[in-house]
């Protein structure tokens, strides 16, 4: 268990996005997160390493532990979770400077001075990422010349850079094209025996590929959270099934 | 069919007719001013003080002066003007103090520059004891192109895109470093407009420098931000209206207003090219 969710609720001003939600996410393994939009999934993920502390007026309630600690006890530091817990967003969204500083930027700014140490940590970082081959010769390129599957993976290069523990994707393929998105899944099949990998996605088709554990989620509360195959196959709850059937959603 | 596309070219004629006069306005003014000027123009004008009554002579101690009060101006307004930028769209919870700020900023904008020049006079010039000064000036011109500053500033920071604040954010990086490294260095190009448009403004004012930093007549070239000096803009003003020779000297004031708008283009073109540069290096 690395991450729990006890009793979480979250407010956007009076309007309560996520109720009572109680999860456990286990290491080294990738959860999926399914539902329909606006049911709370993003919000949760976004919970887990604070970045919902960027939008005002909202508000926390219960607990999440990383590791055994609560992330939004008055000590903690949201950006020592963000260096342990990495992101990976909807859209591409890679800084405007060359392949190289964009992996480089947040190692350089956490310490690492070395720059043989930098150079082999952006050769690591991107063969993680399945990228490497394509980029090695044009590292000083800006970021912005790369498509948009590269750039995906660009930013989930970026992410590993910073070694995190985890991974937090939210909804990485929905901008990219198909051949772009098998990459991806293909990626996170390998990226799982060193991370554990937690993904929002709207695709129920890639949740039932890539994934060990789904969530699913409506109207802010974790209907059913089970092992991915016995969810896509014999769902403990109606609702899970009407909405994997796609009788609704 | 037709009455709508006969519409559609009125419009279109208007539209292209208003850009037409505004341009032409503009290259009016300055072919007559070079018409008128550019007679006035020779080395010696150049670079000689005024001698005879100021009816003979150069501009040379002028253009100096002009030159060092917009750098100074610049030099006060373009940070103090960041930064209460960046404190306004990254820091601030938006709320009724920040639109008392904001308000505040707008009143300012909308003063008449010779208010500045008398608080400039009061605070800086009196109570401060700066005399009258390039440093005297400066403060006051760098008052006065604040809220142009703040404004443009405070637009470039909002146009960075907000997923490069999340992205840095969510890697571990601090909200003081994502906003120096990230959004500050996006949003330089707008920053820069800003600043072209404040050099203008500071360059060709009057009235606010009058009390604060502009002399009659010197000869002599400031030696440290503690001398007053001539300015372009206040020496067309003196020949103009407060002269003994006010016909007589009609050249030499073309010959300024020329050289004055020369200089505030010359400064615009190198803040013009630094944007460019800067715009090269970012895109997305």
């Amino acid at each position: 268990m690395i991450i729990t969710t006890r009793n979480v609720d979250f407010f956007y001003g009076d309007f309560r996005a996520l109720s009572s939600v109680t999860l456990d996410f286990e290491k080294n393994r990738v959860t999926a997160l399914i539902g329909p939009s606006g049911c709370g999934k993003s919000t949760l993920l976004r919970l887990l390493n604070r970045m919902n502390d960027l939008i005002f007026g909202t508000r926390v309630e219960g607990e999440i532990l990383f590791e055994g600690r609560n992330i939004y006890a008055p000590d903690v530091d949201p950006v020592e979770i963000r260096q342990r817990i990495g992101m990976v967003f909807q859209k591409p969204n890679p800084f405007p400077k060359s392949i190289f500083n964009n992996i480089t930027f947040a190692p350089k700014l956490s310490g690492i001075r070395d720059s043989r140490a930098m150079e082999a940590l952006v050769e690591e970082s991107l063969k993680q990422a399945v990228l490497w081959d394509e980029v090695k010769d044009i590292l000083d390129k800006s970021a912005m010349t790369l498509s948009g599957g590269q750039q995906q993976r660009l930013c989930i290069a970026r992410a590993l850079a910073m070694k995190p523990d985890v991974l937090l994707m939210d909804e990485p393929t929905s901008a990219l094209d198909p051949i772009s998105t098998a990459k991806i899944e293909e990626l996170i099949e390998v990226l799982k025996k060193r991370y554990t990998i937690i993904i929002v996605t709207h695709n129920m088709q890639q949740a039932a590929r890539i994934s060990e554990y789904t969530g699913f989620f409506y109207l802010g509360k974790l209907i059913e959270f089970n092992a991915t195959e016995k969810m896509f196959t014999n769902p403990d709850v109606k609702q899970t099934e009407d909405y994997i059937t796609g009788r609704f959603g | 069919m037709k009455w709508r596309y006969f519409r559609q070219s009125v419009f279109f004629g208007v539209v292209r007719l208003s850009a037409l006069i505004i341009t032409l306005a503009l290259l009016g003014i300055i072919a007559f001013l070079f018409y008128n000027g550019i007679r006035a123009i020779t080395w010696d004008f150049l670079t000689l003080p005024p001698t005879d009554s100021m009816t003979k002579g150069g501009i040379m101690p002028a253009i100096v002066g002009t030159f060092y009060l917009t750098v100074g101006a610049i030099a006060v307004a373009l940070p103090l003007g960041v930064v209460s930028a960046i404190y306004l769209t990254e820091y601030a919870k938006q709320g009724l103090f920040i639109r008392i700020i904001r308000v505040g900023v707008n009143c300012l904008a909308g003063v008449p520059s010779v208010v500045f020049g008398l608080f400039g006079l009061g605070f800086f010039v009196v109570f401060l004891r700066f005399g009258s000064s390039i440093l005297a000036g400066s403060l006051t011109l760098g008052i006065l192109i604040l809220p142009t500053i703040i404004g443009s500033a405070e637009e470039a920071l909002k146009a960075v895109p907000q997923t490069f604040r999340e992205a840095s954010l969510a890697l571990g990086v601090t909200k003081w470093r994502t906003i120096s490294r990230i959004v500050l260095p996006s949003a330089l190009p707008g920053v820069l407009t800003g600043a072209i448009l404040g050099v203008g403004r500071a360059a060709g004012e009057t009235a606010p420098i009058m009390f604060t930093a502009a002399a009659f007549f010197t000869a002599a070239l400031p030696k440290s931000i503690f001398d007053e000096v001539m300015a372009l803009p206040y020496h067309i003003y003196v020949l103009a209206t407060a002269g003994t020779h006010i016909e007589q000297t009609r050249p030499l004031q073309y010959g300024t207003a020329l050289i004055l708008i020369a200089l505030v283009l010359g400064i615009d073109l190198f803040a013009i090219i630094m944007r460019s540069a800067v715009r090269r290096k970012k895109r997305w």
